[in-house]
């Protein structure tokens, strides 16, 4: 049994060392918005933040969180979340959603590290977020809008 | 059922996002419907709330005036579930931030697509097509009754009555009735025949640009959402299947002493599709079956790989095959013609590759089943499980949940994942609910892949440089041999669709089709035939008019003097994208236009070579889909095809050594990413045909775009894809 912080909860969970964070997540934990895309880091659908710093669960092995925080797309509420969430309705980014939980998590990231990102910024944090239903424009569209948003509000 | 909702409930989200209820429908059938309710505050619940008004298949009503909309059609990104709900909110007039959709069972009756023969299914760019008018009559019934309901209650004639958003008003006494106060009494009505629809004039939602956002873009970005992947039931086993590294090997010996030993694994079976493994959840799963050990029987497998496979078509390439079209004489006319072109265009099979790798549940019990799937073809699914489980077909329900995509792949005829989930379930005895899952490998290695082709094309222009003689012959398997849509004379139309009906005004014309048999599975992939045959016939286009030393656009526009709405999209997009006008240096254009499932989309591609490797900077897209529902949906869908045929194009190939798919995972199969995502212009025709569809018919034309900008570009063509690798 090990105590893991998850979206600002300690949680009791008991789970194989070698188990990755992603089923910890999803089957032991129960939190099923991060989802699984290809199990080899390749797609970004399982992106969650550790410690803030955006991370593959689905290669990140459940002995590597240890006392980091976990945050995942149920749990992230920062103001910069917020405004992605917002824009992300605003630009109707999503059309399957299968791989959103994990590209607004990349971007969450991405805006808290740059706040006013460029085109070039943005391609490079959100290559590794495949999307099939190729919803790449609205993404960047999306992420350029909740910068507008947060300074704003700022 | 409760069971299921608090197996579902993740800290901190509340029902609402997650809706089951079971209705009586027509007949006193009893209907389990299962899905997403993002607009309501509340959820829709009969037992709570009171009987809904319930005057068809398609909408319910409550007492607190929430709207319902029962989709027949799968949502799997392509905006069904807003389409169809925009549809019947705008004849019922409903207040759209109280519209809810949820995904209908399976049922023939009652929820058949016109457009595939009366089938329930969610293909072919057919969801609003076939739904346009019925859904309409379905919100207008629903509008009358309520109306009916408030001009007894009043006792004023129904004439005088008007509505606003879910209100029925009566100006002359001022008085206002919310549609839930009216409902009880609406629902004892008899349900009115042949009632009137709204003059498109007074639509308030279909065709406005910010009329109906989508009902499903709330629980898509907060992780609410559920797919096949989230179902959760009480005492559930995930199942990981091991299977033959090789088509149509089978399992000779297994030993799973050591998979057993792994904590967390219950059960492991042998079914026809390789040995499952059955635990409390995927991790032990995958461990146990990462420890089996397998002896396969591979004397009935296919060993080739994809280039020998493109090598045996390449071989039938001189031999006759099954005419499809034959006018006028195009052997002779391109015998007399002044100058010839031949190219010939290889095609790689290509793997759907959705997000949400394929996964299916079955909770099977003592006399009934019950799937929950993001169900393409319900009905046939239900009843390949009823005849895995020895059910009756009614006796299986099917849940239909939100797909991570599926491009075609959910809908196979065969139904081969889910009959494989029904398998696993069938061999534990139904001892608890199973939850199938695939991993990206297999995936990717199950084959059905879009089927590499190969089209042989030759043609002759005349002295003035005018298209005379077009030869075609197209070599693939069929992707409908040995199902349901086999037709009798064994021609299969997803190899020359968009091929043989092309709409060039050329007097001779050739085209024959041979099906060669591999034993790699084949199915459809967005737009199916036209995702081969409107590169064959694009790209030979352009070829031609280099050629005949015409302009492309010129080139087209004469050929194309006898098809209205198809040469209103090349202009359209032409003249939106600056054709002609000068670009920066090393840039080009290319441009395609190509009609599928009824509409007509042109594209131009300008593009650059980066170090060798093609760079696409910008698409502009001109779409005629008719009547438009939802603007920004027909413009995300064209984003959506113009991004999934580019990735194909540039990039993607599924590769088989020795029988073997080698690129499984994303790692080796490519696809298109954020960085070479070009900006799309989309510009819609305004029009007031019928409505089609907008699914897929934005991604036959990007490749051959993309390849007639580089042969402007750089003179030579491009007869191979991927383009790259």
């Amino acid at each position: 049994m090990a105590t893991i912080l998850i979206n600002g909860q300690s949680r009791e969970v008991a789970a194989d060392p070698s188990m990755p964070l992603l089923w910890v997540l999803r089957d032991i934990v129960g939190l099923t918005g991060t989802k699984f895309g290809c199990g080899i880091a390749q797609c970004g659908a399982c992106t969650v933040h550790l410690d803030g710093v955006p991370v593959r669960s689905c290669s990140t092995p459940f002995s590597e969180v240890g006392a980091k925080s976990v945050t995942t797309i149920e749990g992230v509420a920062a103001s910069d979340a917020q405004a992605v969430q917002a824009a992300w309705i605003e630009q109707q980014v999503p059309q399957c959603g299968y791989c959103q939980s994990g590209q607004i998590m990349s971007a969450v990231a991405l805006l808290e590290k740059k706040p006013s990102p460029t085109d070039a910024d943005i391609d490079t944090a959100m290559q590794g977020n495949v999307c099939r239903c190729g919803t790449y424009l609205r993404v960047r569209a999306a992420i350029h809008r909740a910068a507008e948003m947060k300074r704003a509000s700022a | 059922m409760k069971h299921f909702m608090n197996g579902l409930q993740p800290k901190g989200v509340s029902r609402r996002d997650f809706v089951r209820v079971s209705l009586v429908l027509g007949g006193g059938l009893m209907i389990s419907v299962v899905g997403c309710a993002p607009n309501s505050e509340e959820p829709f619940d009969a037992k709570s709330g009171g009987d809904p008004l319930a005057p068809n298949a398609f909408v319910r009503i409550d007492p607190q005036g929430r709207v319902t909309v029962i989709s027949k059609h799968l949502e799997m990104g392509q905006g069904a579930y807003t389409g169809l709900a925009t549809i019947i909110a705008e004849e019922l007039d409903a207040d759209w931030s109280t519209v809810s959709v949820i995904g209908a069972g399976a049922d023939d009756k009652l929820f058949g697509n016109a457009a595939i023969g009366g089938l329930q299914g969610t293909g072919g760019s057919t969801a609003i097509a076939n739904s346009y008018e019925q859904h309409r009559k379905a919100g207008a019934t629903a509008r009358a009754m309520l109306m009916a309901a408030a001009a007894t209650q009043w006792k004023v004639p129904a004439g005088e009555l008007t509505t606003e958003p879910g209100v029925v008003v009566h100006a002359a006494s001022k008085r206002r009735a919310p549609y839930g106060t009216l409902v009880s009494a609406a629902a004892a009505l008899p349900v009115p025949q042949n009632v009137p629809l709204k003059d498109p004039k007074d639509f308030r939602y279909i065709g406005k640009a910010k009329g109906t956002p989508r009902v499903d873009g709330t629980a898509k970005g907060n992780g609410t959402a559920i797919y096949t992947q989230d179902v959760k039931l009480p005492g559930m086993l995930t199942a990981l299947v091991a299977h033959a590294p090789l088509f149509g090997a089978t399992v000779k010996s297994f030993d799973a002493t050591n998979s057993k030993a792994i904590a967390g694994v219950i059960d492991v079976v042998q079914i026809p599709t390789g040995v499952a493994v059955l635990a409390d959840h995927f991790w032990a799963a995958k461990q146990g079956r990462d420890a089996l050990v397998i002896e396969w029987d591979n004397s009935t497998a296919t060993t080739a790989g994809s280039k020998e496979i493109m090598a045996s078509f390449r071989a039938l390439a001189g031999t006759k095959g099954m005419e499809i079209r034959n006018d006028g004489n195009a052997g002779q006319a391109i015998a007399g013609a002044a100058k010839t072109v031949e190219a010939t265009y290889e095609f790689p099979y290509l793997a759907h590759a959705s997000m949400e790798p394929l996964n299916c549940v079955v909770d099977l019990r003592k006399d009934r089943a019950t799937v929950y799937n993001g169900n393409q073809f319900p009905t046939v699914d239900q009843a390949a499980v009823a005849k895995v489980c020895g059910l009756k077909q009614e006796q299986v329900t099917m849940e239909t949940v939100f797909a991570g995509g599926s491009f075609g792949r959910r809908a196979n005829p065969k139904s081969d994942y889910v009959v494989e989930a029904a398998t696993i379930a069938k061999a534990i005895d139904g001892r608890a609910p199973v939850k199938l899952v695939w991993t990206r490998e297999d995936d990717m290695s199950a084959g059905y892949f879009r089927p590499a082709m190969l089209h042989v094309m030759k043609g002759g222009l005349d002295e003035s440089g005018t298209a005379v003689a077009w030869w075609q012959r197209v070599i693939g398997q069929s992707m409908m041999a040995g199902t349901m849509f086999e037709s009798k004379d064994g021609k299969d139309a997803s190899s020359y669709e968009g091929a043989s009906d092309h709409a060039y005004a050329i007097p001779s014309v050739f085209l024959d089709t041979h099906y060669p048999t591999v034993g790699v599975p084949v199915q459809w992939w967005r737009s199916v035939g036209h995702t081969h045959t409107a590169f064959a016939v694009e790209a030979f286009i352009d070829e031609m008019a280099r050629a005949a030393g015409t302009d492309p656009l010129a080139f087209r526009r004469e050929l194309l003097a006898k098809d209205p709405r198809r040469l209103a999209v090349l202009n359209l997009a032409a003249k939106e994208s600056g054709w002609g006008t000068p670009l920066p240096a090393g840039r080009a254009r290319g441009i395609a236009v190509h009609k599928s499932f009824d509409t007509y989309v042109a594209e131009v591609a300008e593009v650059s070579l980066v170090g060798g490797t093609p760079r696409v900077h910008r698409v502009t897209c001109a779409v005629d889909c008719g009547i438009v529902v939802n603007p920004d949906i027909v413009r995300a869908q064209m984003e959506s095809a113009i991004a999934f045929g580019l990735g194909a194009a540039l990039y993607g190939k599924i590769d088989i050594e020795g029988g073997r798919v080698v690129t499984n995972n994303f790692d080796r199969y490519r696809v298109l990413r954020q960085r070479e995502m070009p900006l799309v212009d989309v510009h819609i025709m305004p029009s007031t045909e019928k409505p089609t569809g907008v699914g897929e018919p934005g991604t036959p034309p990007i490749a051959p775009a993309v390849a007639n900008a580089l042969l402007a570009l750089t003179g030579k063509p491009t007869r191979t894809l991927p383009f790259i690798g």
